[in-house]
């Protein structure tokens, strides 16, 4: 495109004698994220407000809390019971924070042009590939990270406020502390998040940006319906379903590859192996192509124009 | 060194060429006024320039290639494209925080000192300020940025005629020093013309006229001819004609002025008539082919 040879440019020596202080790029980063979470904060918001509604209700359910204690106590097989409302805690933050991630990653990239301030962010010295960058840390880290921050503080609020209407109606909390293994089930949703909602999910992640920093309106339908009709029309030109049978390997294929084979899913601590979940070719074919959205989605940055 | 060199820049949308080998050279510390019809490659002159748009041919802005290097150009370059573009959204200090986190050239301190000036709460977001309030907060983070260079694309589209006046007096008393370089382009000509120290005429992606206020004002000259001169005016080849109030209106190019006197009152043209002289006649010649 440009033929020329990239002189020394002397701007930054004029850059020396002004004094302007360099900017590392980490801090850039940094600041770059802050503005993500401004402009979305939806990020925090939401998983938080799922743990408010779900602490209402949980609230209101402690009423029969001293009921279902005398009962576990009768009957230690119902002790399994009194720990389903923390699984329930846990679900209900990670699918708010999943519907967050998704409509994060569609409007990350779009949002800027449709409000054609993509036009001030490129007149400030950070390159699209910092941007892109800062934007896909949204859903690979912070989101998990906020939603399982919330997960722990809400399952942690719960046990207090157990233990406070045990205490009150003469029944001791301990088996609450001893006998739920919360701590176990909080390890296990850590590796469960880690290897499925981000590395194994990257690609989706990866493509939902793409289609953001590609698409001029209607981002949702660009990132469903191409996939949907290469699918159909696989099934009808060659009567067979090979793409569908991938697609549906890119949202299942994690949890098939968290859990050995011949394990119960339910069996704790037979998760825990990281070295067969890593081990899946699957896992690194996802990465190949999360990186290839990575990189065109920055280019696609730089190329756009606003709407 | 220019600040902003070009050499046979080229464009194309489609078929259509927005810019045609696109030749021009900007030293530093200049006022450069970019005037051309809608449609004649302004904008997109611009964003080649500030790296926004790829192009073909050889373009230099501070001694860098602005495409390959856009986020290097914008610690010496800002711009302002338009009104609407800051983020609607954003909190007037969250702006501020984030420019001082990421702009190696930005003072923030400066720029509050600009908003002190104004009606602009620091804990408003941009989308509760007025159009002209938006624009007098984008003025403000611009000035408080130490760039070399600052672009200006219709800075002033649709605002009141108060606000322009004090965005001009504002950018000529409170930012420019006389090493930086100004390239504006808009469509009210008449309210910048005091300011340039340079002019150009862009049509149809190419530069049709090229230079310095001085110059203009050496070259061209406007005469109200009285109609019984009017013959022997115009054997001096007038490069414009026009009728005003029943008289005629001659523009010149290259003609001294005592050949002149003669005829009338002779003056300064306004840079508008001359773009219409200039731009116009172009336009014609291209309508009549």
């Amino acid at each position: 495109m440009n033929s020329e040879a990239n002189a020394v440019p002397q701007s930054l020596a004029e850059g020396a004698r002004r004094g302007a202080r360099t900017i590392p790029w980490m801090e850039s980063f940094y600041w770059c994220v802050r503005r993500e979470l401004w402009e979305h904060r939806a990020v925090y918001i939401g998983p938080v407000a799922a743990a408010g509604v779900f602490l209402f209700g949980f609230l209101i359910s402690l009423l029969h809390l001293p009921r279902h204690m005398r009962e576990a106590i009768a009957d230690p097989s119902k002790m399994n019971h009194l720990g389903q409302s923390y699984e329930f805690a846990a679900g209900a933050i990670m699918i708010v924070a999943m519907i967050v991630q998704i409509f994060y990653c569609l409007d990350a990239l779009q949002g800027e042009r449709k409000d054609r301030s993509i036009l001030f962010w490129k007149s400030l010295p950070v390159s699209d590939l910092t941007t892109v960058l800062s934007k896909a840390s949204i859903p690979f880290v912070i989101l998990p990270a906020l939603a399982y921050g919330t997960v722990i503080v809400a399952g942690f609020v719960m046990l207090v406020l157990s233990s406070i209407v045990l205490a009150l109606s003469g029944l001791s909390p301990a088996p609450l502390w001893t006998q739920l293994s919360l701590m176990q089930s909080a390890l296990l949703l850590l590796y469960h998040m880690v290897t499925v909602h981000v590395l194994w999910y990257a690609p989706i992640i990866c493509w939902l940006l793409l289609i953001s920093a590609w698409a001029r309106r209607a981002a949702l339908l660009w990132a469903v319906l191409p996939p949907f009709c290469v699918g159909m029309l696989e099934k009808l030109v060659f009567n067979t379903a090979h793409f569908a049978m991938w697609v549906q390997y890119r949202f299942n294929g994690g949890m098939e590859a968290e859990t050995p084979p011949g394990t119960m899913p339910m069996n704790p601590m037979t998760h825990l192996t990281p070295g067969h979940f890593l081990a899946t070719p699957g896992l690194w074919f996802g990465w190949l192509v999360a990186a290839i959205c990575l990189v065109l989605a920055v280019r696609v940055r730089r190329n756009r124009e606003a709407n | 060194m220019a600040c902003i060199e070009a050499r046979g820049v080229r464009k194309a949308y489609g078929a259509t060429m927005a810019l045609d080998g696109l030749d021009l050279r900007v030293e530093e510390g200049r006022i450069l006024g970019l005037i051309g019809p809608n449609g004649a490659g302004k904008t997109t002159a611009l964003n080649a320039i500030l790296g926004l748009t790829p192009y073909q041919g050889e373009l230099r802005v501070l001694g860098r290639n602005p495409w390959n290097e856009r986020d290097l150009l914008m610690r010496d370059v800002s711009f302002i494209a338009d009104v609407a573009v800051l983020p609607r959204w954003i909190c007037v200090s969250e702006l501020l925080q984030y420019l001082t986190g990421i702009h190696p050239r930005f003072d923030r301190v400066k720029a509050e000192g600009f908003l002190a000036k104004t009606n602009i709460k620091l804990d408003g977001r941009v989308k509760t300020l007025s159009k002209g309030m938006v624009t007098q907060l984008h003025l403000a983070l611009v000035m408080a940025i130490d760039a070399r260079l600052l672009v200006l694309d219709e800075p002033t589209l649709g605002l009141d005629i108060l606000f322009r006046k004090q965005f001009y007096d504002s950018l000529l008393n409170d930012y420019f020093d006389g090493s930086r370089t100004i390239v504006v382009t808009t469509h009210q000509v008449e309210e910048i013309q005091d300011v340039l120290t340079d002019l150009m005429f862009i049509d149809r992606g190419r530069i049709v006229l090229s230079c310095t206020m001085e110059e203009l004002e050496r070259r061209y000259a406007e005469v109200m001819v009285r109609t019984e001169r009017l013959a022997d005016a115009r054997t001096l080849k007038p490069i414009h004609e026009r009728q005003m109030f029943g008289q005629s209106i001659l523009l010149f190019d290259g003609v001294p002025r005592e050949q002149l006197t003669g005829f009338g009152e002779v003056r300064r043209p306004s840079v508008a008539d001359l773009f219409v002289a200039v731009v116009g006649k172009q336009n014609g010649a291209g309508g009549a082919r």
